[in-house]
């Protein structure tokens, strides 16, 4: 599904991204991991289309499809979601607008005519369960005075509602109580399907309990230092990222 | 004891590309020290206080009935007059053309009034006006380049032109066709709009023929202000320039010299209109002049709702429109005008387009209420300011604006209030957006007179910046002699940033979807305002009045 070769990138001449290689296939989860500053945010902008960076790869595609003839609204179309970090706020336009402009571009480029209102309206609702989001937030703007944890609960709700082939968790759990997590993430976990992948972006092992990755990998400075399974995270959890930081050290 | 306090200036906002937001909340009096543009307030100050009010302006768009119709039948009465009369003015060449010649003088402005049938009060009044016009020299303090305008190089007077009728819609120019389209435009009302003649199935006649009909059994006279002049002399002499007088300002005076048309409009004593005036206008009259004249009398507990525009594209050879409009509200009426105005911009350049100098102001009488909501995006410059004489105890006045400029446009706009009855009320909501190379001002006056007992003001204004050439500036003046008035004043100036775009594109939206989507929520507030088919329109037209500015 994302086949990602030797992918470089930089913004203002400093390389953020020194040569990653990373592949991911429908039905699984990856999570990757790495202490603050190794690059992850970058990496999801970067798969995402940000143009804040100078990106050179031999490869970078997304179903066959070079990511780099596409701007970010057509790999967003294409089924690539991100969940944000830190989602930003657009006053005055709410959340049920939005999606269905959102919605509605995405069936368009798949030449399937608009959803009506009611069906809209249906939909949302359903997906808004997903996430035991409030109805009633559909029609504040979008993030607009949201708690955090609301924030990141909205994420989930509109990657629900998108349905993407690939959906990057940046940091998803961040800022969230034992609920709010408990929620999000089986959220996620619901969502997930074997013809599709998620690729989640965590310090933590606790979001792992409940997303099992297949996958587990460290970025450090630009780079996949280590890949493993799940007990990975349990070790990285217990044990920090020394003694792989210090096994790299060239 | 009054307090003095210099609130954020921001008007050297300039070409600012970062982030910038400022928020001041301010209880009590205050009153602006102008800085650097001392020149500009002060003039600003005492024309606002010698008369109440001063304001340039411009056209808007009108929308009459048929005009088709009218203009035929104008045509008529014009040729008419000129071949009956043995054209003792001296333009005999011409008495084949529905022209004057270029120029402005006293027989011109006579021959006008002849043309128009008016009563003689109405020349003397025209004549007034402009001997007055002849002392005054055009006003410098707008935040506005303005080339100089020859005021001898322009037609004063031409019957409005019929304009080629083309056979289908195939011959409309595809850049016009698109933009109805995108306006969602119903094809029967591009037709009109485009000037392609229209089949029997859109009768506008017949529409209007309706609506007169109910609106006669109540007793509202809506009607060409020419009409009204010759029809209804007593009420239109009773109340024309009782709210802008000639002498107000340099338009106002040459407006008043040589008006063309414009509408008039009476609501008697207790009657509610039935149906919004927008609904009824909804086809524009093409060719109007380029002075218009509108006058609005709202009697004793009546309440209108006026929408004057159309948020298709217009298209005007003119470049100076200098209309009056005068709104009376009185005791207890409630009168709700709402403007969307989408002149010509010029192009991407800044070559043409329209200059909008108009001026525009009620007279609140007791409990009176007048609203006023403006929706601007059009025109090379637009220089206004609705305002309200809130003169009448416990009356209230609204502003409501969105002013959008692009590429080279200038906007200097906003209002004034000014409170003279006790426990008047006003509320100003202003959002500006600048894009491209455009410079957009908020100019406003809250003046509060020594008898106001318990005046309260809230004003907000904010301004939102696209790209890093574009200016926005603020200029909020506050005069307040009494001190039992409460004051408040809000603003903000924010910037699309890269995030929001970012975080919409994400989530599959064109970056020209997002800008439409997030500046249509940054003026979802005003927009709220209007009439609702005009809201959804209006927001479409700032989609696309942004079109090219990103990206």
């Amino acid at each position: 599904m994302l086949k990602i070769k030797n992918l470089r990138a930089s913004v203002d001449g400093k390389e953020i991204l020194r040569g990653i290689d990373f592949e991911v296939k429908a039905g699984e989860v990856h999570a990757i991991m790495g202490p603050n500053g190794s690059g992850k945010s970058t990496l999801a902008s970067v798969i995402a289309g940000s143009d804040k960076f100078t990106v050179e790869a031999d490869e970078l595609s997304f179903e066959g499809e070079d990511l780099r003839d596409m701007s970010i609204e057509e790999r967003a179309r294409k089924g690539l979601f991100l969940g944000f970090q830190y989602p930003v706020e657009i006053p005055g336009v709410t959340m049920a607008n939005f999606m269905k402009i959102a919605v509605n571009e995405q069936r368009k480029s798949r030449g399937e005519e608009p959803l009506t209102a009611a069906e809209f309206l249906k939909m949302m609702r359903e997906k808004a369960k997903v996430v035991e989001l409030d109805a009633k937030m559909t029609s504040r703007a979008v993030n607009e005075g949201f708690s955090g944890g609301e924030k990141k609960k909205n994420e989930i709700f509109q990657m629900a509602m998108l349905d993407p082939k690939l959906a990057i968790l940046d940091e998803t759990d961040s800022g969230l109580d034992i609920d709010a997590l408990r929620i999000v993430a089986t959220g996620v976990t619901k969502l997930h399907t074997p013809q599709n992948a998620t690729v989640v972006i965590t310090h933590y092992q606790r979001l792992l309990d409940y997303i099992v990755p297949d996958f587990v990998h460290v970025l450090y400075k630009g780079k996949i230092i280590y890949s493993g399974d799940k007990s990975l995270a349990l070790k990285l959890e217990k044990e920090g990222y020394d003694w792989l930081i210090n096994d790299y050290k060239e | 004891m009054p307090r003095h306090f210099v609130p954020r200036n921001d008007d050297l906002l300039f070409l600012r590309s970062f982030p910038f937001s400022v928020l001041i909340p301010l209880r009590g009096l205050f009153f602006l020290a102008a800085r650097k543009n001392a020149n500009k307030f002060a003039f600003f100050a005492r024309s606002a206080s010698s008369v109440p009010f001063f304001s340039l302006f411009l056209h808007d768009l009108y929308l009459r009935y048929n005009l088709a119709e009218r203009m035929k039948e104008q045509n008529i009465d014009i040729k008419t007059t000129i071949e009956e009369s043995d054209y003792k003015y001296g333009f005999t060449s011409d008495i084949e053309t529905e022209f004057i010649p270029k120029g402005l003088n006293e027989e011109v402005i006579r021959l006008i009034s002849a043309k128009k049938e008016e009563p003689e009060w109405m020349l003397e009044l025209r004549l007034k006006a402009y001997r007055h016009w002849l002392t005054m020299k055009h006003p410098t303090w707008g935040h506005l380049d303005i080339p100089e305008i020859d005021f001898n190089d322009i037609i004063y007077f031409a019957a409005p032109k019929k304009k080629k009728q083309l056979a289908s819609m195939d011959e409309v120019d595809p850049e016009l066709k698109a933009t109805f389209d995108k306006l969602g435009i119903p094809l029967e009302e591009q037709k009109v709009l485009a000037g392609v003649a229209v089949d029997a199935v859109f009768d506008s006649v017949s529409v209007k023929t309706t609506f007169q009909k109910e609106l006669a059994e109540k007793g509202i006279i809506f009607c060409p202000i020419s009409e009204a002049i010759r029809e209804y002399p007593e009420l239109v002499r009773k109340y024309l320039g009782s709210v802008v007088p000639y002498a107000d300002n340099f338009y106002a005076a040459l407006n008043t010299a040589v008006f063309s048309d414009g509408s008039f409009c009476y609501i008697p004593k207790g009657v509610r209109c039935p149906v919004e005036l927008s609904t009824y206008f909804r086809i524009n009259a093409q060719g109007t002049g380029q002075f218009e004249r509108t006058l609005i009398v709202a009697d004793e507990g009546a309440y209108v709702s006026y929408l004057e525009g159309c948020t298709a594209p217009q298209r005007d050879e003119n470049q100076l429109h200098a209309a009056v409009v005068e709104i009376v509200v009185e005791r207890d009426a409630e009168v709700k005008y709402s403007t969307v105005q989408n002149w010509y911009p010029g192009d991407k350049e800044g070559k043409g387009g329209i200059y909008n100098f108009v001026t525009k102001r009620g007279l609140c009488k007791e409990n009176a209420h007048l609203f006023w909501t403006q929706v601007e995006t059009g025109s090379a410059i637009t220089w206004k300011y609705p305002s309200c004489v809130l003169m009448g105890d416990n009356s209230v006045g609204e502003f409501y604006s969105v002013a959008m400029t692009n590429n080279f446009q200038q906007a200097d706009t906003g209002t004034k209030m000014i409170h003279i009855g006790r426990n008047t009320r006003s509320r100003i909501v202003s959002k500006g957006i600048s894009a491209g190379q455009s410079q957009n001002a908020y100019r406003g006056l809250v003046k509060v007179m020594p008898k106001a007992e318990n005046a309260r003001n809230y004003s907000q204004c904010d301004s939102l910046l696209i790209g890093d050439r574009c200016g926005a500036h603020t200029f909020p003046t506050v005069d307040c002699r009494n001190s039992s008035a409460q004051l408040e004043h809000e603003a903000t100036t924010s910037k699309i940033s890269e995030e929001q775009l970012f975080y919409c594109n994400q989530r599959g939206l064109s970056t020209e979807d997002a800008v439409g989507l997030i500046v249509g929520g940054y003026a979802r507030e005003v927009l709220a305002k209007l009439p609702m088919e005009f809201a959804v329109e209006a927001q479409k037209l700032l989609s696309i009045s942004l079109e090219g500015s990103v990206g």
